[in-house]
This record gives structure tokens, C-alpha cells and sequence, in this order.
């Protein structure tokens, strides 16, 4: 696929943003041992709450959940940023969204004690970025800008 | 473009190629500043006052001590005696079939109905009811049958032997524990002949209805050698042996003001309750209901909203602080205090009652250098907490348990001016079920510790404190050793004796005193 400079650097830049966010925020959690998400998923509404529910009041699970969410955060940034196995940490970095979309849904008429940000009717900023990294499975960038490029180079076709 | 030129160039590297393959690794240097920043922040507020000590937190429930079966008489079975009876493990069948069916399709009704069963068995039988209301009798009577916990046309166990007196019931050999869930001017009457008869007793609060028959009950108790507890099942909970330690350990400084409140807005949380239609002069033993109350002619609304008339209640004093009061007597071993002021009125709910429905009341405990402050109305359910005031912290006690740092705090000053602790932001949380008590730091923990809900006691096994009570009191049977319960009859005195001093303060537009000595309301 070819782009035009500007669609590349506004694609790379999603990329990193994306990448940075995911990073960041997994870094955070594996750094400090005291984080569970269980206040969080204890909040979640809508049809899947008994799911989260469940999660929340299994010790071993939500100590399994936890870890995988921690982790799993990181790497999938790791590798938007890295531009390296892009298509599948994009897909991880879907599940994970479509999870938390899931837990919290703007559905009207489910109140959560956590706050939220703006006001949002079907459509909150999670399910853009899930629809964002959507965007960058279709349009890869890191063969251009990312180590892909070198690893590509690497092997000759 | 780019790709156009580097396309046919398999292997090698040019400088563009490293340059476009590693573009992103200037951020990691940026995140990584970011982090490093944000981990030091967070140990920095992981602030550990209570060091490693976790002896703070109640480790379960005692067990329930082997022993022959208790053979219990039910005095009075009302709607609080049936609630007794449920947490003695006996529930009625028509009930077990009918809240089985509401398990299906709700939840509440599925946690009630999997705790009732889960519930440890005590080893007792219900062998005597006594109830001047036929029905309430004959409830009680199939309630007592249901040892195996079945629904109807399950197996029954025989039925517990109905009496007409609780003088019969008290005398009678098949009974070895009274539970009684009388009406409060009919408590002593009932404790004294038990007592005398050698019965162990539970017995609702408040422990009396009058000044005078308090000093009897107590020493007829005393030297009678049963096993006494009065029912403040409040006994059993959590998050008070939590506030008792952790004032212990001076977390939040001197206390000055404690005050706590009743607040309902609803005609049941009035005692205005429901009139049975099976109720009538022919179906109730009004004479016995009377009892050492002044005499009045039949009435159903008296009969069925007895607390409503200090003939046969003791108003919000007994009835609703005497919760709040032994509370704090648990926490903090108050005692009786020095003073009482009481005033108030009937100002909403003009059916007739003669107890307010509005009270506010002052203790003063000069040796403690503190205010117990209680204020109560039936016409508001606005919520305010359990708050024990000190210096350095204030603690909100309900199921769950808060303390907020105050921002003059003298302790935690080195710590407020860091930023490490936010005044007003909770310092502490317990919540029953929850593992561990520290010190709060994630703005997200502090969230859900301000709503309460940073952790459910859904979450390992609950109990029903009322349950837990009646546990305590058959050990201490059971043990034989003489040692008795934690709401025992010393401490129902006290709580007695309070609630009489703020009601004759109440009564008599004055302030009352406790004489310590002479252990007199003057």
C-alpha cells in the first residue's frame, strides 16, 4: 500500500499515540504491585456484569486477570510503538478495549460510582480507539516507519 | 517516494532505513521519564502507619462449641423473634417455599436463601412458644418444627409445646435457654421469672422499661448464675472491633464530640406497622399483654404498634440509640455518662402516640473530656453517620468504616504539608471481608472507599450478626465456665441507664445526673 505523506505521518502518528497510551498505562500497573482492578470491574454495568462480577470475587481469577491485563497492555504498546508484529497486537489491543468497553457500556440508563469524563450515548472514547486500532490493521505503517522495515530488509524476498 | 527507492535493496541498511526502523525509540526515553516520576509518587504515598500489625482485623467467626442440644423457649413471636428464629436456623416452610420461589429470578432472594442454608448449625431445638397472640403462637410453633430446614411437606421435627404464660414456659423442664422478644415493658418481667427459674436468657433490647426494675434485673441475673446477653448484635460486628482497635493504636487522636443518629422517613421505620386482620379481642390475651403496664382498654393499634406509647415502649432512646449507644460503649467503654439533656417532639406523625418522633439528647463525659451528641428524627431519612471526632482524624462508622485525616491534625501534620495525606480524603477503610487495613493512597481506592465500595462483604462468607450474637451467648453455655457474653448484664445496665437518663431528661425538661456513687439518676 502507498500513502502520501500526509496520510503516512498521520497513520505513524496514531500508531504511536496509540502504542504510548497502551505502554504507558500497562507499565503503570505491573510497576505497582498494590494495583487490582476489582473496584473497577465490581462498577461494570450493563448485560455482562455478572461476567466482570464473577472475575471480581475469585481471588485466583482476578489475580490471573490482573496479570494478563497488566502485561498484556504493555506488550501490545510495545509493539505499536516499536512497529513490530503490529497486526497482532492490534488485535490484542481490540479485545482488551472491547473487554473494558464491555465492563462500562454508555448504555443509557447504567450509572456507574466511577467517574466519567464527557457524555457519552453508545459511543465512548474507548470504542474510537478500538475503531482506531482497527484502522491501523488495515493500514500498516510499520514496514515504512518501524523495525518491521529492518526485519523485512533482513530477509530478502 | 521512500518506499519507491528503497524497494528493490533486499538487505543493507542505509541510514534512512535505521533512522525510519527505530523512529519510536525516543519515546521510550520520555515514557520512561514519565514513570519513572509517576513509581516515585506512588512510593512515596504508601504510607504505612500500622506497620504490619494485622491482629486489627477479626479473624472469623468463632466456632460453635460441641455440647448437648440447647432446648430453647421463645417469649413473644412476633416479627423480631421469627427474625431470631431464622437466625437460630429455623425458618417457617411456607416462607422457605415462598422466598424459593422469589430465588429464581432475583438475586437478593438467592443470597438470603443460600446464607440461610449455608448457615452454621447451632444444635438446639425449639421446645416452648409463648405468644398472647394466637397467631403469632401458632407461627412460632411450626417455625420450631422446621429443625431440618425444609419447605412444607418436608420432614418435621415435633413440634415445640405452646403455652399461654411465659410464668408456665419459664418453669417448664423441656426448657434449658429463653429467647425473649417482647415488648420492652415486658422484658424484665420475663428475664426475672427466667432467671429465677435458672434459664439462660436472650433478650432483646433495651434491657428494661423502667429505672427501678433495672437495679433488680441486674442483681437477680447475678445471682441467679445464668447466661445473660441482650440482643445489640451490633456486638458481632466487624467493622466496630476494627474502630476499637485502631482508637487503640491512637489513629485519630483525642476525641472530643461523638455523634450519632437515627434518621427514617417511612411509616414502618415510625412503627406504624401493618394490623393483622386475624386480630381481635378473642384471639389475644390483652390482660397478659398489659402486664405491668397501666391499664387500657383493647386496642389493636396498641397492640400492634406498641412503641408508639411509653405505656409499653421506651421511644427512640431505647428503641433505636441504645444501638447507637452500645456501639460506642464497645468502642470506647464509655460507661453511664455524667449528664443527660433531652428535648424534642411529636412533630410530624400526630396519630395519637405519645413517644416523639423527634429527639435530640447531649451526654456529657467529663472524666473522658467528651460530648455524646444524639439526634434523631422519623421524618427524614437523610443520612448521617456514626462520626467519632478527634484531633488528628475523624472516623465514620456504619457497616463499613472511614477515617479522614483532619487538616489541623497535629499527628499527621509532617505528612499533610508533604502531600502524603489529604485531609478529608479517607486515610483508612475497612470494609467486613476485606483482608487488610491500611492506609489509602490510589486516587481510584479512595473513590470507591468514599462510596463504599472498594471491597463488598458479598465477598467471603458473610454472617448475620444476629446469628453471630445467639452463637456467642449458646458458647458461652455450653463452655460452663461462667463466662458470659459481650453484651452481658453489666453492659445493658449501663446501656439502660443511659436511656433512661435522656428519657427522664426528655420527660422532666432538665438536665439529669448520674450519681456514680450511689449509682442513682438525680
Amino acid at each position: 500500500m502507498e500513502y502520501s505523506k500526509g496520510q503516512l505521518i498521520s497513520l505513524v502518528l496514531l500508531r504511536l499515540a496509540i502504542g504510548w497510551h497502551f505502554f504507558y498505562e500497562g507499565m503503570v500497573k505491573v510497576l505497582n504491585p498494590a494495583w487490582t482492578a476489582k473496584a473497577y470491574l465490581l462498577d461494570s454495568g450493563g448485560f455482562a456484569k455478572p461476567f466482570f462480577d464473577w472475575i471480581a470475587f475469585n481471588p485466583s481469577l482476578l489475580a490471573i486477570s490482573d496479570f494478563v491485563n497488566a502485561w498484556a497492555l504493555t506488550l501490545v504498546g510495545f509493539f505499536l510503538l516499536l512497529g513490530w508484529w503490529v497486526r497482532p497486537a492490534a488485535i490484542a489491543g481490540m479485545l482488551l478495549l472491547g473487554m473494558y468497553y464491555l465492563s462500562h457500556p454508555p448504555f443509557p440508563g447504567i450509572e456507574y460510582l466511577f467517574p466519567i469524563d464527557g457524555n457519552y450515548f453508545i459511543i465512548d472514547k474507548t470504542m474510537v480507539e478500538l475503531l482506531a486500532l482497527g484502522v491501523l490493521l488495515s493500514f500498516p505503517t510499520s514496514h515504512i516507519i518501524g523495525l518491521e522495515r529492518l526485519f523485512k530488509k533482513s530477509k530478502p524476498s | 517516494m521512500d518506499q519507491e527507492k528503497d524497494k528493490n535493496k533486499p538487505g543493507g541498511f542505509n541510514r534512512r532505513d535505521i533512522l525510519k526502523g527505530l523512529a519510536a525509540i525516543p519515546a521510550f526515553g520520555l515514557i520512561g521519564y514519565g514513570l519513572f516520576k509517576e513509581i516515585g509518587e506512588l512510593k512515596a504515598s504508601r504510607i504505612n502507619l500500622l506497620g504490619n500489625d494485622d491482629s486489627i482485623i477479626p479473624k472469623g467467626a468463632p466456632l460453635v462449641l460441641q455440647g448437648e442440644t440447647i432446648r430453647m423457649g421463645i417469649v413473644g413471636c412476633g416479627g423480631r423473634s421469627r427474625y431470631l428464629l431464622k437466625a437460630l436456623g429455623f425458618l417457617h416452610p411456607d416462607r422457605i417455599d415462598e422466598y424459593s420461589e422469589w430465588a429464581r429470578t432475583n438475586k437478593y432472594w438467592k443470597e438470603y436463601m443460600e446464607g440461610f442454608f449455608a448457615q452454621d448449625n447451632l444444635n438446639v431445638r425449639i421446645t416452648a412458644i409463648c405468644d398472647v397472640f394466637d397467631k403469632n403462637a401458632r407461627l412460632g410453633v411450626e417455625i420450631g418444627a422446621n429443625l431440618h430446614r425444609n419447605g412444607s411437606g418436608g420432614d418435621m421435627d415435633s413440634a415445640p409445646k405452646r403455652f399461654h404464660t411465659y410464668q408456665e414456659l419459664c418453669a417448664s423442664e423441656e426448657v434449658d435457654a429463653v429467647v425473649i422478644g417482647t415488648p420492652d415493658h415486658l422484658h424484665v418481667p420475663v428475664v426475672l421469672e427466667a432467671a429465677r427459674n435458672g434459664k439462660h436468657v436472650y433478650c432483646e433490647k433495651p434491657l428494661s422499661w423502667t429505672v427501678e426494675e433495672t437495679y433488680e434485673v441486674r442483681r437477680v441475673v447475678k445471682d441467679s448464675g445464668i447466661i445473660f446477653q441482650l440482643g445489640h448484635q451490633g456486638r458481632q460486628t466487624d467493622s466496630y472491633q476494627v474502630a476499637r482497635s485502631l482508637i487503640n493504636r491512637d489513629v485519630i487522636g483525642k476525641i472530643s464530640l461523638i455523634e450519632v443518629c437515627t434518621n427514617r422517613n417511612d411509616p414502618n421505620g415510625a412503627w406504624v406497622y401493618d394490623i393483622d386482620t386475624e386480630a381481635s379481642p378473642e384471639t389475644i390475651d390483652w390482660k397478659q399483654f398489659i402486664g405491668p403496664a397501666p391499664w387500657h382498654d383493647f386496642s389493636l393499634e396498641r397492640f400492634f404498634r406498641w412503641r408508639c406509647w411509653w405505656d409499653y415502649s421506651t421511644g427512640l432512646s431505647g428503641d433505636l440509640f441504645t444501638h447507637e449507644y452500645d456501639a460506642l460503649n464497645q468502642i470506647l467503654d464509655l460507661g453511664i455518662p455524667k449528664s443527660a439533656t433531652a428535648s424534642g417532639g411529636i412533630y410530624f406523625y400526630k396519630d395519637g402516640r405519645t413517644v416523639p418522633d423527634v429527639l435530640n439528647m447531649a451526654f456529657e463525659y467529663p472524666d473522658r473530656d467528651l460530648t455524646l451528641l444524639y439526634s434523631a428524627t422519623l421524618a427524614s431519612e437523610k443520612k448521617r453517620g456514626k462520626v467519632i471526632m478527634g484531633h488528628d482524624a475523624y472516623m465514620e462508622l456504619d457497616e463499613t468504616l472511614l477515617i479522614m485525616a483532619d487538616p489541623k491534625s497535629t499527628r499527621y501534620a509532617e505528612q499533610i504539608e508533604k502531600g502524603i495525606i489529604e485531609p478529608h480524603k479517607p486515610l483508612f477503610s475497612y470494609v467486613p471481608g476485606q483482608d487488610r487495613v491500611d492506609a489509602i493512597t490510589s486516587p481510584t481506592e479512595k473513590y470507591f472507599a468514599e462510596r463504599g465500595l472498594l471491597y463488598t462483604y458479598r465477598d467471603g462468607k458473610t454472617y448475620d450478626t444476629s446469628h453471630l450474637h445467639l452463637r456467642e451467648w449458646l458458647n458461652c453455655i455450653r463452655k460452663g465456665d461462667g463466662s458470659q457474653p459481650s453484651c452481658d448484664i453489666d453492659q445493658s445496665f449501663e446501656e439502660a441507664m443511659t436511656a433512661h437518663m435522656g428519657t427522664i431528661s426528655y420527660h422532666e425538661g432538665r438536665r439529669v445526673y448520674w450519681d456514680a456513687a450511689s449509682e442513682k439518676i438525680v
